[in-house]
Order: C-alpha cells, then structure tokens, then sequence
C-alpha cells in the first residue's frame, strides 16, 4: 500500500477532518485505491506530452482593472457565528 | 574564528491597480473594516476567480526592470493552509511556473557595486488584516478582510547579500525602481511593502551554506538592518559556544530590539500546493513583453547617471537624489527655475530632508513645492538674505506652506547692505570689545569670527556677512 495509515492522519490534521477509527481505516483503504490507479496511469509513456495545469484549450481569459461594489456589510457578515464592530470574530490566534 | 552573513531576501508588494487581483472589489488603502469585500474574496461557495490583466502587466514590468525572464507560459496554484485572514483556506499563489525568473538588480555599498540575483517574481493574492483583541483576557480576534486578495509581487533573491549593509541597499534599490516603474505606492508603514529575510552565517571563505532562519516582520529600513545585525549576532555566538543553529521562524521585537522564535507551528510547511483549477495558465507572448518594455520609465540608475553628466552633479548627490523619485522629480523642477544644480542639491539633501523627515513627509507632500525653492534660491543668491536667513525663512515655509517672498516682506528679514547703517553697528561692536580687538591685532585670527557673530547678533542675521567682514577688516 503506497499511503499508511499515519499519513492518512498528517493529511486529515491539514485538512482539519476529524476522522474515527472506522473512517481512518475505510479513507485508508479508498486512497490507496485511488493511489494504485495513478500507478496504473503512470505506467503510460507520456514522453513528448506537454504538462497539462488545466483540462480546458483556454489561455489569458482576464478582466479589466475596474472596480465594482461588492457586499453590502451586513450582508457580508450574515453567514459569520459571530461578528464584532464590523468585523469577522474568530478564536483568539497569538 | 571570522564569520560571514548569508542574506537572501523575500520582497511583497501590494500592486496599485484599482480592483483586486481576482474580483472586482476596490484595493483603496483605509476604508472601514469589510466594506471592500464580495463573494469572491470572501470565498463563499460557487464562485470564480477571473485574473485581473493590470496585475500581470505590472508584473511583467516590474520583472522586466529587473532583468528577469518572463516564462512564456505560467499559471497559478494553490497554496493550502489554515488562517482566519485566509478566507478560503488557501491563497492563490504561483508555485512550479512562477511569471519570471532569473534577473538581478545592482547595488552599492562603501564605493563597491555589486550584482544581486533575483530568483523569481511570482503574482499572488494578499490575506486579510488580524487584529487581536486588546483588554486583558481577551479570547478573540477580529478579522477584516478588505486586503484579501489585493494583488502582490513576491520578489526572491538570491542568497548573495553579505552583510545587514548590503541587505539594506539592496531594499532601497528595489522600492527606488518599484516607485520609477508606479506599480506601488511602497508604503512601507502601511504595509504595501513587506520584506523577511532568510540569514545564516558561516566561517568566511567556506562555500557550504550555514542553517538559516527565517525573519519576519522587518517593516522598515532601521527594523531591518538592526533585526539583521542582531540575528547574525546571535547565530555567530550560538556556533561560538559549540551550539546549534535551529531553522525556525523568528519575528523581530522592534520594541525589545530582539528576535524571537515564532512557536514552530506543527507540519505549517506542508502546503500541498495544485494547480488552480478555477484560472486557466497564461501565455504571455513577446508582442505584450515587447509593448510593456517600450513603457518602462527611466529607471534609478539611469537617471543617477544622466543628472551626473547633465547637471554635473557629484556621484554621492545623484545617488541620493535619485533614491526617490519623488525627490529626484522635484530637484529636476527647481533646477528648471533655479540653474544652480549643486546649490539646490546641498538644499535638498540638507535643510529640506532634515525639515521633510522632521514632519514624516515623502517629499511630492512637501508643503513647499520646487517653485518656492527656487524662489527662495534666488532671494539668497540675489543678496536679499544671508543664509542663514534663508535657512530660518525654509523653517517658516514648511511651517506655515507661505511662499518665500512672502515672507522676508512680513517679517522684514531683507538683509542690510547698507554701509553707513553697517558701519555704524560695526564701530558699535568694535568698541563694545576692546580686549577682542587687540588679540585679533596680536594675530589671533579666530577673534573675528567672534565679531563678525556680534555684528549679526546686532542686526539679527540680517547683516550681508561680506560687508561685514570687509568693514572689520577696514577698521582692523
């Protein structure tokens, strides 16, 4: 199996999952699934074929410099549990 | 044992382009909290990021001015991690494919020149503001998301800067060029321009690399040499005492004057980065680099260069001048008024930046514009005030924004050249100070500058010091 079972937990603390036992062991089990495909794809000769950052034929869509108005404040911090002068409040981080 | 410092710095900066770098949310410096903000800088679900095309131009000029290559295709990545002020739990950054690579910029330190590498410049977008909760026991923090997504430069350069001098001159230089090129407003205070520096040390001559740490939070020229000359201190008598070097990330205390560990957050190295699924790669072709390089501006060294042969001005005085370009604009409009290239430099690089520092003004804010310079230049070299006086009337124009004209008329300051009225102040102070005259007759020369002083005390610094110094040496 390429991924243990640790780094199955390294990569759920980054992603902030808090997985079970059961979920560790069954996400365990998916990801080498997935994993032993790609060694399967990795098998193919790509010599001579360009990377690919994006499955779409397109290149430079961009937009112009002009500024628009956003959200209105309230509506901005309607989803936030909590919000204070105007603000998003979170946990305290130092 | 002898040590030397290995600097390599990591530059931000925040673009001036008017919207963000994937939404059209304004970027303006200031506004209360949240009020810049929509869903895609909020990253609220479903939405998508489109590449703002000013941010890239500034890029690719900026990248041009310093003599990098721009890569024909690039893209944008995700960098992943966990921060209030990162509204999506990642920044949209570049990572394998940055927009360009390679150049360099030239400094020079104690008469020495020397070339520095730039490793890449690579666009991103900018987090939110934090501010902590202040009275005692407070368990929150608050967020303000009007920068997330502010479009930034990150500027990396090579591991070639050997002391906190050279660090120092090599930042100088960068924000001279990035404010020729108007890409930012560099405002250091303000945050638009960032900087930390990766530092190790190691015996002199030796070829391997010392362990480096990383140092955060240098928001000044002053923040960022004395954290430097501290940081390299450290690390010499750390391996001194046959200690260890940990590579960590340290801050600097401006308030203490230290560095100090930033507490290692766990695995916060591992960013998984992916492409960016939502933008697709850009290719920038060499008709836009072609278009951008024929709008690069005269640029620092250039201009330095340029006032050295057609003012005639000394190296040191075109260096400085040419260090802002705010200061450089202005000097090339007083010398249009004032032909007297030398003189309004030794203004400038004297009273002015003295009266403008004094005040926390960058000098296009200067309450006195070129025009009243020259204007006061002239009264100075026309003979209707001393020096001195001149110095005085400059103190009163940044004081009060009056022209200088002005006022010498108000304040009756026009300098006296009268001679009977100077002959008269003249025989005054002579027989006030016998004891000085006779030593000045037994050829104590320094006894006349004590009466030229008395006869401008007399007349208030008004007196023309040459009359004065003529009719001394009449009656003398």
């Amino acid at each position: 199996m390429p991924l243990s079972r640790e780094e199955v937990e390294h990569v759920a603390l980054l992603a902030r999952l808090y997985l079970s036992e059961e979920e560790k062991e069954a996400y365990t089990k998916q990801l080498n699934a997935i994993l032993e495909y790609m060694e399967k794809l990795n098998a193919l000769n790509t010599e001579g074929v360009e990377p690919t950052a994006h499955v779409l034929p397109l290149r430079n869509v961009f937009r112009e410099d002009v500024v628009k108005p956003g959200l209105p404040r309230e509506k901005a911090l309607k989803g936030a549990p909590a919000t204070r002068e105007g603000q998003f409040e979170v946990p305290r981080v130092v | 044992m002898e040590y030397e410092a290995v600097i390599g710095l990591e530059v931000h900066v925040e673009l001036k382009t008017a919207s963000k770098a994937f939404c059209s949310c304004s970027t303006a410096f200031g506004a209360p909290p949240n009020t810049q903000v929509c869903p895609v800088c909020l990253g609220l679900p479903g939405v998508l990021p489109v590449i703002n095309r000013q941010m890239v131009e500034f890029g690719i000029k900026t990248a041009l001015a310093l003599n990098c290559s721009i890569a024909p295709i690039c893209k944008f990545d995700r960098k992943n991690y966990y921060y209030p002020d990162l509204p999506k739990n990642y920044q949209i950054s570049q990572y394998d494919l940055p927009l360009a690579r390679d150049g360099y910029l030239e400094i020079e330190v104690d008469g020495v020149k020397k070339r520095v590498g730039i490793i890449r410049v690579h666009m991103e977008e900018d987090a939110g503001k934090l501010i902590h909760g202040e009275e005692p026991g407070a368990d929150y923090s608050l967020v303000d998301y009007n920068r997330a997504g502010v479009p930034l430069l990150e500027i990396v350069s090579a591991p070639d800067l050997r002391s906190p001098d050279e660090a120092r001159a090599y930042m100088e230089k960068l924000k001279a060029i990035l404010e020729y090129l108007e890409v930012s407003d560099c405002k250091m205070q303000e945050g638009s321009l960032r900087c930390d520096a990766n530092v190790s040390v190691r015996p002199k001559g030796s070829t391997v690399f010392g362990t480096k740490t990383e140092v955060k939070n240098l928001n000044s020229f002053r923040a960022l040499h004395r954290a430097l000359s501290y940081e390299i201190e450290r690390q010499i008598s750390l391996l001194e005492r046959g200690e260890r070097i940990i590579q960590e990330t340290r801050a600097w205390d401006e308030q203490r004057q230290v560095t100090y560990s930033l507490r290692s957050k766990e695995e916060a190295h591992d960013y998984r980065y992916f492409p960016e699924p939502d933008l697709v790669p850009l290719a920038i072709g060499e008709e836009w680099i072609e278009r951008v390089r024929s709008t690069l501006p005269e640029l620092p060294d250039a201009r330095r260069e340029r006032l050295i042969k057609d003012y005639g001005l000394p190296e040191y005085d075109a260096r400085v001048i040419t260090g802002s370009k705010a200061l450089a604009d202005y000097f090339e409009k007083a010398v249009s008024l004032f032909p007297d290239p030398k003189q309004v430099s030794n203004w400038l690089m004297g009273d002015f930046m003295r009266l403008l520092n004094a005040k926390g003004l960058e000098p296009q804010e200067a309450p006195v514009p070129p025009e009243n310079l020259a204007e006061l230049l002239k009264l100075q070299q026309e003979g209707t005030i001393s020096i001195r006086i001149a110095k005085e009337v400059l103190e009163e124009m940044f004081a009060t924004g009056r022209g200088a004209r002005e006022i010498v008329e108000a304040k009756g300051l026009t300098q006296i050249t009268d001679v009977a009225q100077l002959t008269a102040i003249v025989e005054k102070v002579l027989a006030a100070h016998p004891k000085v005259v006779e030593d000045y007759r037994k050829g104590k020369e320094k006894a006349l500058g004590f009466l030229v002083g008395q006869v401008m005390k007399e007349t208030r610094g008004k007196a023309n010091p040459n009359l004065v110094n003529q009719l001394l040496k009449e009656r003398l």
